[in-house]
């Protein structure tokens, strides 16, 4: 086999991972296994592994409230992520975060954000350490259409700029923030246009199409790593769920969904890769009964570990360890 | 009429006042066609058009300074901000701008500006969804704050902070929204600065607003049935304070415990707790005390988070720490 085929076989699988951690996981919030609320990825998921295919593990990302794909595709691993989601005591942030404040540092991810735009200085941060470090690796911000309309991103922008910081600012427009659709809301026709502002590369590429965004990171991340600078890149895509699960969605029709359905990237990729003679049907049902093989491991994983202890709710502020009751008692 | 939700009390409360003044304005995020996200704002840019309910981008910081201009040439503004939480992305603008722009003009002009928002935990939405954020803005003079606890009050309070020429915070608490209580059809205004005693009582002074009001009351039919006698005061307005009410009902009871969501530390109830001993000092029969959340963000995990948010059972073992000093 082609190392080329290798990689497609491997993203693919991953995009797949995706898939169905992101369906089992509106599963479970749909149960009443998970609280709060979740963000789901479906029909992103072209965006996360194309760009993060291109990462090597001491590379950096931020990540947003639809997160989960940039934490998996970065080499997440799903017992934890799961365990976190249902605020067990394993999860990644020991239950304190749930969905949208999943972090990994050993594996350079920074932390998904409940702020929109929260990402944005958190990654010239890094940009700056990078440099002042001196090593060669790059910083990813993920981010969506809508947190392009907040000033952090203007501000970073500029700054990466100007400093050549080693930089990959990823947009995924999927076409609304919220309720509000993208044309309503923003003063361009696309987010890539905005990099002009900033001086610096700015790309749009097909989202749904995992080699075109796969093309376009690894050029940006050859520019940074080669110390010339910041590239913005817009993943155009669609959120084929709702914003949060339980969205009645009444701010677009089921037939515009429909129509995007046709465009889903795992579908489009399988195609290809078919086509291609690269994946047959047997295969192809091997990698899917793979996944949730292992899927459903980590769920049990989940569903078998305690929840915190509730005087826990005390450690993890500062540095410091404190004993639970000795800071309750300074309270 | 029949019972209506806090929802409902709010929007009809936005038409109301957007019938009858044609210069009241909203701007906010998702407050257009989808109505906001918990809905207050539903209709009413059908009813109003665009220019009078603004959709905006994410930009919280432009739209607080932005519904500042309006409200400095003549718009009677309410701007929404989707979650307490983010109104610290218009710190500078709420902080440095509304609050003092009167005031550095040697007061030359009005701010006739509402800053509605929505506050609070108990939905498992963790650290930056959650927060209770009013004693920030308690902190900053020129702002005043304003957090109902019913249906009826939110009515006539969010009337009164239309009405007035100040900045006002009106914070509203998400677990609040579905909660329903009768509201009169005819108009009412509650003035800003009046709290209101939800439950008469001799022996505690419970002083408390917003959600925790309703975990007091509940905490306060348990107390009774142990045959312990409290009085609830709301204070549904945080500034102006309405210190009579609060003096009044401690001068009675001699004893005084504030209840607050937000955290202990430097919270409300740090303020109210001074005011207390300053002014009605020879008449209490025990520390004042209090009960707020553990000095800590709130946590995503259910049990952590149950801990970390007073509940009834805290307000009870509260009540009982003051009955227990002489
Ligand atoms: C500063 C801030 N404002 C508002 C919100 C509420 N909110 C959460 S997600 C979201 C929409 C974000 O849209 P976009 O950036 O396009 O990301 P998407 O949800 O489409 O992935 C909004 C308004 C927030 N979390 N943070
Ligand atoms: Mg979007």
């Amino acid at each position: 086999m082609k190392e080329d085929h290798q990689i497609w076989l491997e993203l693919y699988r991953m995009m797949v991972k995706i898939r169905r951690f992101e369906t089992l996981t509106g599963e479970l919030f749909a149960a009443g296994k998970i609280p709060g609320f979740i963000h789901l990825s479906i029909g992103q998921e072209a965006s996360s592994v194309g760009v993060c295919s291109t990462l090597r593990p001491e590379d950096y990302i931020t990540t947003t409230h639809r997160g989960h794909g940039h934490v998996i595709a970065k080499g997440g691993d799903v017992k934890r992520m799961f365990a976190e989601l249902m605020g067990r005591s394993t999860g990644y942030c020991k239950g304190k975060g749930g969905s949208m404040h999943i972090a990994d540092f050993s594996l350079g991810i920074l932390g998904a954000n409940g702020v929109v735009a929260g990402g944005f200085p958190i990654i010239v941060g890094a940009g700056l350490s990078i440099k002042l470090r001196g090593t060669d690796q790059v910083a990813v911000c993920f981010f969506g259409d809508g947190a392009s309309n907040r000033g952090p991103f203007h501000e970073a922008l500029n700054m990466a700029s100007i400093w050549k910081l080693p930089i990959l600012f990823v947009c995924e427009n999927n076409q609304f923030a919220s309720t509000t659709s993208f044309h309503y809301s923003t003063s361009v026709k696309s987010v890539a246009q905005r990099s002009i502002a900033y001086g610096i590369p700015g790309r749009s590429v097909d989202g749904n199409d995992i080699l075109e965004v796969r093309e376009a990171a690894l050029e940006a991340v050859e520019r940074a790593r080669k110390g010339e600078g910041p590239t913005l890149i817009e993943n155009r895509t669609y959120r084929l769920r709702g914003h949060f699960e339980g969205d009645p969605q009444r701010y677009r029709t089921k037939e515009e969904v429909e129509n995007f359905l046709e465009k889903d990237p795992i579908k489009r990729f399988q195609e290809f890769l078919k086509n291609e003679k690269i994946l047959n049907e047997e295969m192809d049902r091997q990698i899917w009964q793979a996944i949730d093989s292992e899927l459903t491991d980590a769920i049990r994983f989940a569903e078998k570990s305690p929840y915190p202890q509730p005087m826990e709710a005390l450690r993890d502020l500062y540095a410091e360890d404190v004993d639970p009751l000795f800071q309750r008692s300074l309270a | 009429m029949p019972e209506v939700s806090f929802v409902e009390s709010l929007r009809m409360t936005l038409r109301e006042e957007m019938q009858k003044d044609p210069l009241v304005m909203l701007i906010g995020e998702d407050i257009g066609r989808y109505g906001g996200i918990f809905g207050v704002t539903k209709g009413l840019l059908e009813e109003f058009g665009p220019y009078r309910v603004r959709n905006t981008p994410i930009s919280e910081s432009a739209i607080i300074g932005s519904a500042l201009g309006a409200a400095m040439t003549g718009i009677r503004t309410i701007a929404e901000i989707m979650y307490i939480d983010f109104t610290t992305c218009a710190m500078d603008q709420i902080v440095n701008q509304v609050a003092k722009i009167r005031y550095m003009s040697g007061g030359k002009m009005k701010i006739p500006l509402v800053i509605r928002t929505q506050c609070g935990g108990g939905r498992g939405n963790a650290a930056q969804h959650s927060q209770s954020l009013e004693a920030l803005f308690f902190h900053i003079p020129g702002l005043k704050v304003v957090m109902p606890s019913t249906p009826y009050d939110a009515r006539g309070l969010l009337k009164a902070s239309i009405h007035d020429d100040n900045p006002v915070i009106f914070i509203e608490h998400k677990l609040l929204y579905a909660t329903k209580g009768y509201v009169p059809e005819e108009e009412y205004i509650i003035p800003l600065g009046q709290a209101e005693i939800k439950k008469k009582g001799r022996e505690v002074t419970i002083i408390t607003f917003s959600y925790m009001v309703w975990k007091t009351l509940r905490a306060a039919q348990q107390l009774e049935k142990e045959g312990v006698d409290v009085e609830v005061v709301d204070l549904r307005t945080l500034y102006p304070l309405d210190l009579e009410t609060i003096l009044q009902s401690v001068r009675k009871t001699n004893r005084a415990l504030i209840v607050h969501e937000g955290c202990r530390r430097n919270g409300i109830g740090a303020e109210i707790a001074c005011r207390i001993q300053e002014e009605a000092f020879d008449y209490l029969d025990a520390p004042v005390e209090r009960v707020a959340a553990m000095d800590v963000p709130i946590p995503y995990s259910e049990p952590l988070e149950k801990a970390v948010i007073p509940d009834e059972e805290d307000i009870i073992q509260g009540v009982k720490r003051v009955l227990s000093r002489n």
